[in-house]
């Protein structure tokens, strides 16, 4: 995983609420067994006027140029602005890949759906929760300001705006170490906790072994 | 001790370990793996040089994109037309091959939806932590167990660590009491509820579903509830545990051994919230007043009774949700104040983890038996939910029924719930679905769909526009000189 420390990067509005993880990326992508490579089918339904399918060359596709992110003013942006209960539905973690593959390293907004929210910490994506009333302020500052960009410190948990206003947030700091840290959190588990699982199991084991099928665990 | 939830209960028996920031690491009992969201996982631990911690805590079908065609399934994997899904399935068997995991196969009667599969061989038991890359694993929650969906990331952790890093989540009852209507089924409930709470209202809440509404309903029914909470925002729906439970568990192939038998139920019987457990929520809903649900927009709380009309945008309560309403209009190609009962549909779709068991199959043949699909639909399709589901409704000749009245009858898969195999709707046709996601381009691309129970659908599909099926139950069945034949 990518690590994340800090970011000053150009936003791009999402204004809409409750935007579902089949819409950052339809679920005729979901059939590549890689990890890359979602980018370019990032939003295909509003990105494109046609219908994707998986191996297309996206740069012959005709594209709604109605929606943000084909928008001059928002090419290469990194940090997404969205509203309330963004990434909801479906635990598919190429949403996140999507996000991430196309180049956004930060998304800020009122709420963000639960399974969303763990799987895109994972891919070095740095979720922002701020009040409503400040992300439409954000919305309004965006709007009325060509090439916006926001100053995003994990480190110090501020955002700093172009006017110099700071914005603090808040980050669970499990996953803020793991993020600043780019760590593989399958890999601190098992140092951490390898006999723990151990003796947890085989008081597991004992007091309810219909759990268990196999006779004796297969550990690693 | 103090009193706790049925919830934090199933908490504490899996902890391992906990940080003082409140990081947990949670045991899994039960994984289940499917096509889509496991091949990354399984490549991440080859590339780590890592083995799966216990292989048999394991279980993998193939489910999203297997083809529900006779013709295509008879041959086996070899047979999956579409190139993509091909490789993708082979890869799950491939993989799991390769690793010992139990796989039913794509010709397994075994085989179908994972939500299905999983309590229908008893391997789904009460007290469990069951995870799965699939946010639909709310469903196992209605045995009492603590059932959710992760991420790719996710399933490589539980594969290689048998844990899972969590916090803990709030508590949220939700409580139906009273009798449900004729014909109003668990899935009205559910939709109902949503409506209520909003697709957000249970984000970071583990929901409790209970009530005398929902004790009166069988296991198929409450899985059919908690399936949904994540349409709620919950990654958790949960029932506690009664004899209904535990008489749906007794005896399915991975329950517990008759020697075992008596002192799992023992144990399954304290998996109920204690009487004076404090929820974070609570929310109460009057069953008698629920009315058969359709939705009507793009997001599963955007649904209303069968009577009911499509909502004005410039009622709404502020600019982001009449955003979401005019926005919801246009794609759906619906008009404020239109009447439910006057949209008309192309397609209808009974099948998914929400409605694929026997009961929602008998539920629509009941209602279309000796009559006949509208002529204005252009496919009405039953897709059973898996391979044993199917057999069962073959003994009972529903098959037949449904066959009869212009149904097409497939084999077991998720099919035309998200269209990730050939089963989709053309751009702008309108489907009566019992699947449980109304998004944007869910079931084909433009494609709008209406959320309904198979009772619902099975009326509609009949009529050829939404009906209330209490009332079209009750008209003649025609014979057979009348309906022209
Ligand atoms: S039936 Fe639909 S919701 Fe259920 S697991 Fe399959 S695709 Fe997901």
């Amino acid at each position: 995983m990518k690590a994340f420390v800090r970011q000053k990067g150009l936003v791009a509005p999402l204004d809409r609420a409750n935007v579902d993880t089949d819409l950052i990326i339809p679920k005729q992508f979901l059939k590549s067994i890689k990890r890359s490579g979602f980018g370019p089918n990032l939003f295909d339904e509003l990105r494109y006027l046609d219908e994707g399918y998986p191996g297309q060359d996206c740069s012959k596709r005709p594209i709604n140029p109605e929606f943000v992110l084909n928008q001059p003013r928002y090419e290469n942006a990194s940090v997404l602005l969205a509203r309330k209960n963004f990434g909801c539905g479906s635990s598919r973690e190429h949403a996140p890949w999507a996000l991430e593959d196309f180049g956004f390293r930060v998304i800020i907004a009122p709420s963000f759906a639960d399974i969303f929210f763990n799987n895109a910490f994972k891919n070095g994506l740095l979720l922002i929760q701020l009040d409503e009333a400040t992300v439409d302020r954000l919305f309004d500052a965006v709007e009325q300001t060509a090439w916006y960009r926001l100053d995003v410190d994990l480190v110090g948990q501020t955002i700093t705006t172009p006017d110099g206003e700071t914005i603090d947030f808040e980050v669970d700091p499990f996953r803020k170490y793991c993020l600043e840290n780019g760590l593989d959190d399958i890999g601190l588990t098992l140092t951490d906790n390898s006999e723990a699982i151990r003796e947890f199991e085989a008081r597991h084991r004992a007091t309810q072994p219909w759990l268990f099928r196999g006779e004796a665990a297969n550990q690693a | 001790m103090a009193a706790q939830t049925l919830y934090d209960k199933l908490w504490a028996s899996h902890l391992v370990s906990s940080r003082d920031d409140g990081t947990s690491l949670i045991y899994i009992d039960r994984h289940l793996l499917h096509e889509v969201t496991s091949p990354q996982a399984f490549e991440g631990l080859r590339l780590a040089n890592r083995r799966p911690w216990r292989i048999d805590a394991n279980i993998a079908t193939a489910d999203h994109n297997v083809p529900t065609s006779l013709k295509e399934r008879s041959a086996g994997i070899e047979g999956i037309e579409d190139n993509v899904s091909r490789i993708q399935v082979q890869t799950l068997d491939d993989n799991t091959t390769s690793f010992g995991i139990e796989t039913f196969g794509i010709n397994d009667v075994r085989q179908g939806i994972v939500h299905i599969i999983g309590p229908e061989q008893g391997a789904t038991l009460p007290g469990m932590t069951v995870v799965c890359g699939d946010s639909h694993t709310a469903t196992h929650g209605a045995f009492g167990a603590l059932a959710h969906g992760i991420g790719t990331s996710e399933v490589e952790h539980v594969l290689a660590t048998q844990c899972l890093i969590q916090r803990k989540m709030k508590n949220m009852q939700v409580r139906v009491e009273g009798q449900l209507g004729p014909h109003v089924t668990a899935k009205d409930i559910v939709l109902a509820i949503i409506g209520e709470i909003g697709t957000a209202g249970g984000t970071g809440y583990a929901i409790e579903f209970a009530g005398s509404a929902i004790r009166d309903l069988s296991m198929e029914g409450r899985m059919t509830i908690c399936n949904m909470a994540i349409e709620a925002g919950a990654r958790v729906g949960l029932v506690a545990v009664d004899d209904t439970t535990i008489d749906y568990v007794k005896g399915r192939p991975f329950a517990p051994t008759p020697e075992q038998w008596d002192a799992a139920v023992d144990n399954w019987r304290s998996l109920v919230s204690d009487d004076d457990a404090a929820f974070d929520k609570v929310v109460t809903l009057d069953a008698a007043s629920i009315e058969p649900q359709v939705s009507w927009g793009t997001s599963p709380e955007m649904v209303v009774g069968v009577h009911d009309s499509v909502p004005d945008p410039a009622q709404a309560a502020d600019d982001t949700t009449r955003r979401g309403i005019t926005r919801a209009l246009e794609y759906m190609g619906l008009h404020a104040g239109q009447k439910i009962t006057d949209i008309k549909l192309d397609r209808v779709f009974i099948g998914s983890c929400t409605n694929a068991r026997i009961e929602d199959l008998r539920a629509a043949a009941a209602v279309v038996k000796g009559r006949q699909v509208a002529g204005t639909i252009k496919q009405a399709m039953v897709v059973p939910g898996s391979g044993l589901v199917k057999r069962q409704a073959e003994q009972e000749g529903l098959d037949q029924v449904f066959r009869e009245a212009g149904f097409e009858w497939r084999e077991a898969g998720c099919s035309m719930c998200l269209a990730m195999n050939a089963d989709k709707l053309g751009a702008g046709e309108h489907c009566a679905s019992t699947s449980n996601r109304n998004f944007e381009g869910r079931q084909g691309y433009g494609g709008r769909t209406h959320l309904v129970s198979p009772a619902m659908a099975a009326a509609a599909a009949v009529a050829g526009h939404f009906v209330d099926v209490r009332e079209f139950v009750d008209t003649p069945v025609p014979t057979r000189r009348a309906a022209g034949l």
